[in-house]
């Protein structure tokens, strides 16, 4: 399994701070988000927003990045701290 | 202790003395004490702002606040590095962030302690939502923010 985490903004758009989706046939960050996207067509919008970033592991990292089964994967919007 | 990094994400306010005193604690060596405190203004893009809500991302922020602080390391000569960045409701003007940082020399604290700043705007997985009169909203990052940080790429 491969743990999904989502933060501010869009964790409240979507309605959820965390989710599991299974890791067979899933290999990128971006298969993760087509993913939610079959499950929860209704978040299609938030989740193909340009500006979202996504993180793997703590990492900042692009679409392409390779996930694994028990990796965490975050989206969240840009960041505002500071 | 002499090139300590302290860095705490953390609900209570923080004190500006204790964390120079700190800093400056058993360090001789270090003639330049650099520090930056962030505090929450009233205004934002005309509205009157009267709190903010601040979220994080527990574990990558403290990873990434760490990576930038060891970039900062690479490039300047710097020793103690102290960064306190709070969550959850905050007044306005109460403090949101701390970047402190001593070296030898003030060039190396003064250029370290802005470029922490400056990544963190960008890179740390912190959220803002403002509190204002007409409700909650949460904050869009800001171009000019990635404009600044690109320049040390120059």
């Amino acid at each position: 399994m491969i743990k999904v985490v989502f933060f501010a903004a869009l964790r409240e758009k979507l309605g959820c701070s965390e989710l599991t989706v299974e890791a067979t046939n899933i290999n990128t960050v971006e298969q993760v988000k087509q993913q939610l996207i079959e499950t929860h067509p209704q978040w299609s919008e938030h989740l193909m927003h340009s500006s979202l970033l996504s993180a793997v592991n703590n990492d900042m990292v692009s679409a392409q990045h390779q996930v694994a089964a028990g990796d965490e994967v975050a989206f969240f919007p840009p960041v505002t701290g500071g | 202790m002499k090139n300590a990094v302290k860095i705490s994400v953390q609900q209570h306010d923080f004190c500006l003395a204790d964390e120079v005193s700190l800093l400056e604690q058993d360090n001789d060596s270090d003639g330049a004490v650099v520090t930056f405190c962030g505090r929450v203004r009233n205004k934002n893009l005309g509205e009157n702002i009267h709190g903010l809500f601040l979220e994080h991302y527990p574990g990558m922020t403290e990873k990434s606040l760490a990576d930038i602080i060891e970039q900062a390391k690479q490039q300047w000569a710097i020793n103690r590095v102290t960064v306190i960045h709070r969550i959850g409701e905050l007044k306005v003007g109460e403090q949101i962030v701390f970047v402190g940082v001593t070296s030898q020399h003030r060039h190396d604290a003064f250029a370290a302690n802005e470029f922490i700043m400056d990544f963190l705007k960008i890179k740390a997985p912190f959220w803002k939502k403002e509190l204002t009169d007409k409700g909650a909203y949460w904050l869009d990052a800001r171009a000019s923010d990635q404009d600044k940080a690109k320049q040390w790429e120059q």
